[in-house]
């Protein structure tokens, strides 16, 4: 596909963040409809922890850095997100849109966020590893496939010089250096940037940055949520004193069995 | 108490005579999205600044609180109600007490933030001419000038007014020459600005001056070594000869006092704020702890006598907090209603806020009393680690005695409520005499039996607030017959007097919280909050009762003793409820939660 990305120059980089809203982590989950829904009543949410820290700020960052221009955050959910995406926009970034569905399909929600993308040409797409609720990190590279652009994953940190890009990224027991150009996407994790707390100007700002609802193209989800399951309660502690080695071994292979 | 017109309170004070419907309080359950931003933008600046910092704060690491304090200006906390004109944000009293409660939680951090902008900032800003709020109030607001404030001195504390500080004209005219030794200031270490209030000549009030750090003959002593906030910078500050331009008189010469007694009027409503907001933290730690802890193969959460305390620390912090938000409101509407009438902003800041000095005072003995109570429990629920200084129930216990102290001791703030109240009455700015006289009536006549069986899910509470403040104007209204002009030497009596008025303040502002969130949420939603409301009248009617008949004993004899007696009696009286039952409640959501979730 020929991209649609080609016209970067120099400070007029346009980024889109992609943010996902999850609830709190201290929320507890309590499960409804025979398990196959979550009961979302009484749950606080916010942004998701690497869209909001890495992702977000990193964007701002290119900003400040004159690098971009322009920080579009894009979202899919109904109008209840809305909170949660101005609290990004307390944050920074210029504008926000909210594709109006719901969806938990990694594929719905990338293609919903691709159809989106390619009406305004992005330079840089960039996403956290995963959303902390369902933990899926599909969207990052579903969305590069479905533009037919470069993606990059687990990025901890990201250069930007012209339209070539420069990523390190965590791999099993260490660390690769990739090298690919704009536009891309790229899913962050830590190192990427410092998480940063919104400020009174952003905080008031995010009323008053744009926020508009677009309608999802149909496409339909490819997978199906059959049913949840909570984790077992917390079993018992054993604790054994540090130098009675030959009892721990003796508890894993007899009761842990796991030697 | 039908027979009094129902309206909205907007004198301070009213509180006592007149009956207050729900839907004109605020609550705090009504934050609007971008306030929840704000207090989220507070609660993460603590939990990635202060809290990981609380041991080198409280060691004094140099320079580590004034980088804090410009770390809170950069986001915009310490300037959230200075107008956009000085580069502050303009917001509302009520933001402004949210982010004060929210920063509460922060230690000594919370007192280096509340000096700052409150008594270190205010003065300026609410008497400075243009050209001092120009020069001053931007560099405050931003954090990169730090205030303080010196009034206090070796011998003059409660009695500020007593002061030696003296002030006099240099012989060229351009100079306030200004010589005394002010004691326990806070912020001094590191302030660049200070508010100080002297004598000049031989005046007979006080008079404030701007003084800053750098101008010829103000000096600095070494830290004190205090029992808490330890990491508060608190110093005595010495001017000897004091070079301090003409032009940074502060408001005119000897308004110093009304600067003060007005600014704390602030301060006060605002340590309420603080406290609370510490209250809920030490709570929540306490929680935490007390579902961590096993003995006898169980949590301690799962036991009655920690879940008592569980509930009593929320119950107390919830119904001070109702009462702390109610004000701030009250304290909002009159400043607009002054507004509106031609006052120009500041002037009617300042009036709307004198307006409800009364309920500020009681809000401040209520809360900083609810925080004591909340860390002394809080110490017990963590048992031995309670006492351990790795623990922290160890920093919250000591931080918050001050909290009775300073901003006028609880005892000074108990004698000015009931003397506030007395002296509106006798201006005529409160009609005490004739409610007070109609009760002295109803106490000849058979009691009124009526009303039992209406129905209606506050009839009852209101039944018992009503007789509160009858209990009140009875024993308040018979102490000044009888004790006249000696009542104001009584002071046990104004103690309980002031008691009695705090129990009744705070049950009708819990009261009205829960009516309204019941209206905003049903009832099933918020039926914990119903179980506090019942604990805390019920309780509250038998303090009332035990101050009252402390007071009328004290005073009365005779078949005058015995009436007032059985009026007591009779006002004070609430129908048996099962208070375990309901702390269990409000205990099993608190432990289910792990947090302060009120």
């Amino acid at each position: 596909m020929v991209s649609l990305f080609g016209r970067f120059r120099g400070g007029y980089m346009k980024i889109l963040v992609c943010i996902s809203q999850v609830p709190d982590t201290s929320t507890k989950i309590v499960l409804k409809d025979d398990n196959t829904a979550i009961n979302n009543q009484g749950t606080t949410y916010i942004v998701n922890p690497y869209d909001e820290w890495y992702a977000l700020v990193c964007a701002l960052e290119l900003k400040e850095s004159g690098t971009a221009s322009d920080i579009h955050l894009i979202t899919v959910g109904k109008a209840d997100v809305e909170p949660v995406i101005r609290k990004a926009l307390a944050l920074g970034g210029d504008e926000a849109i909210r594709i109006d569905a719901d969806s938990n399909d990694p594929f719905q929600t990338a293609t919903y966020i691709a159809e989106y993308a390619k009406s305004v040409s992005y330079d840089l797409i960039l996403c956290g590893k995963e959303s902390i609720d369902y933990n899926n990190g599909a969207v990052g590279a579903m969305l590069a496939g479905l533009l037919d652009i470069d993606y990059i994953g687990f990025a901890t940190d990201i250069q930007i010089n012209g339209s070539s890009v420069i990523v390190k990224r965590e791999i099993e027991g260490g660390e690769e250096t990739d090298a690919c150009s704009l536009p891309v996407v790229i899913a962050c994790q830590k190192g990427v940037a410092e998480a940063r707390i919104p400020n009174m100007r952003g905080i008031m700002a995010a009323r008053t940055r744009p926020l508009k609802a677009v309608t999802p193209v149909a496409v339909d989800p490819v997978t199906e949520i059959l049913a949840y399951e909570l984790p077992p309660a917390k079993a018992g502690i054993k604790l054994i004193e540090a130098d009675n080695m030959d009892e721990l071994v003796a508890l894993l292979h007899t009761e842990a069995k796991v030697l | 108490m039908s027979e009094i017109e129902s309206i909205k309170a907007i004198k301070g004070g009213e509180f006592l005579i007149r009956e207050t419907q729900a839907d004109s309080v605020f609550i705090p359950e009504e934050w609007n999205e971008e306030q929840l931003m704000i207090a989220e933008t507070c609660t993460n600046f603590l939990a990635q600044n202060v809290v990981p910092n609380l041991t080198r704060i409280d060691e004094q690491e140099e320079g580590l609180m004034p980088h804090l304090m410009e770390e809170a200006g950069a986001l915009g906390l310490l300037s959230i109600s200075i107008p956009e004109q000085y580069g502050g944000f303009g917001k509302d009293f009520k933001t402004s007490m949210l982010v004060t409660e929210k920063l509460g939680a922060g230690n000594s951090f919370s007192v280096a933030f509340s000096a700052h902008t409150g008594i270190g900032t205010l003065p300026i800003l609410y008497y400075g001419n243009d050209a001092q709020k120009e020069k001053y109030i931007p560099k405050l607001a931003s954090g990169e000038w730090k205030g303080a404030y010196c009034l206090t001195e070796p011998g003059a504390g409660s009695d500020a007014n007593s002061g030696k500080a003296r002030a006099k004209l240099s012989a060229d005219g351009k100079y306030y020459l200004l010589t005394g030794q002010k004691m326990w200031i806070t912020n001094a270490g590191f302030a660049d600005v200070f508010t100080v209030f002297a004598k000049i000549d031989d005046d007979e009030n006080l008079s404030a001056f701007i003084v800053e750090k750098d101008f010829e003959g103000l000096s600095l002593n070494t830290e004190e070594h205090k029992m808490g906030i330890k990491g508060s910078s608190t110093r005595q500050v010495f001017f000897n000869d004091c070079k301090v331009p003409v032009e940074n008189l502060l408001s005119e010469r000897q308004n110093g006092f009304k600067i003060a007694v007005n600014i704390l009027n602030l301060g006060r409503i605002k340590l309420g704020g603080a406290t609370i907001g510490a209250s809920k933290e030490v709570i929540t730690s306490a929680i935490r702890y007390a579902n961590e802890r096993e003995q006898f193969g169980r949590p301690i959460s799962k036991y009655g006598a920690i879940r008592y305390k569980l509930a009593q620390q929320a119950i107390r912090t919830y119904a001070s907090e109702a009462a702390i938000y109610r004000a701030s409101q009250n304290m909002e509407e009159a400043t607009e209603m002054y507004e509106a009438s031609g006052l120009d902003p500041i002037k009617a800041k300042l009036k709307g806020t004198e307006q409800f000095a009364i309920e500020a005072a009681i809000i401040k003995v209520h809360a900083s009393e609810t925080l004591d109570y909340v860390v002394d429990e809080g110490v017990q629920i963590y048992g031995g680690m309670g006492y351990s200084a790795e623990a922290p129930m160890d920093r919250a216990y000591r931080d918050s005695r001050i909290n009775r102290i300073f901003e006028g001791t609880n005892e000074i703030n108990r004698m000015l409520t009931v003397d506030m109240m007395l002296k509106r009455a006798l201006k005529g700015e409160l009609d005490l005499m004739g409610p007070a006289q109609k009760v002295a009536g109803e106490l000849m006549s058979v009691p009124d039996f009526g009303g039992a069986d209406e129905e209606g899910l506050f009839i009852k509470e209101k039944k018992y607030i009503a007789g509160f403040k009858k209990a009140i104007l009875m024993v308040a209204g018979a102490a000044v017959q009888k004790l006249m002009t000696q009542l104001g030497k009584e002071q046990e009596v104004l103690m309980y007097l002031a008691d009695m008025l705090i129990e009744l303040y705070v049950s009708e502002s819990l009261q009205l919280r829960v009516e309204k969130l019941v209206g905003l949420k049903g009832e099933e939603a918020v039926k914990e909050k119903l179980d506090m409301m019942h604990v805390y009248i019920n309780d509250a009617a038998v303090k009332i009762a035990n101050a009252g008949r402390e007071a009328i004993n004290s005073f009365a004899d005779g078949d005058e003793r015995r009436m007032m007696l059985m009026g007591l009696k009779r006002f004070t009286k609430t129908e048996d409820i099962n208070t375990t039952q309901a702390r269990r409640n409000i205990a099993a959501k608190l432990i289910e939660a792990n947090k302060y979730c009120y």
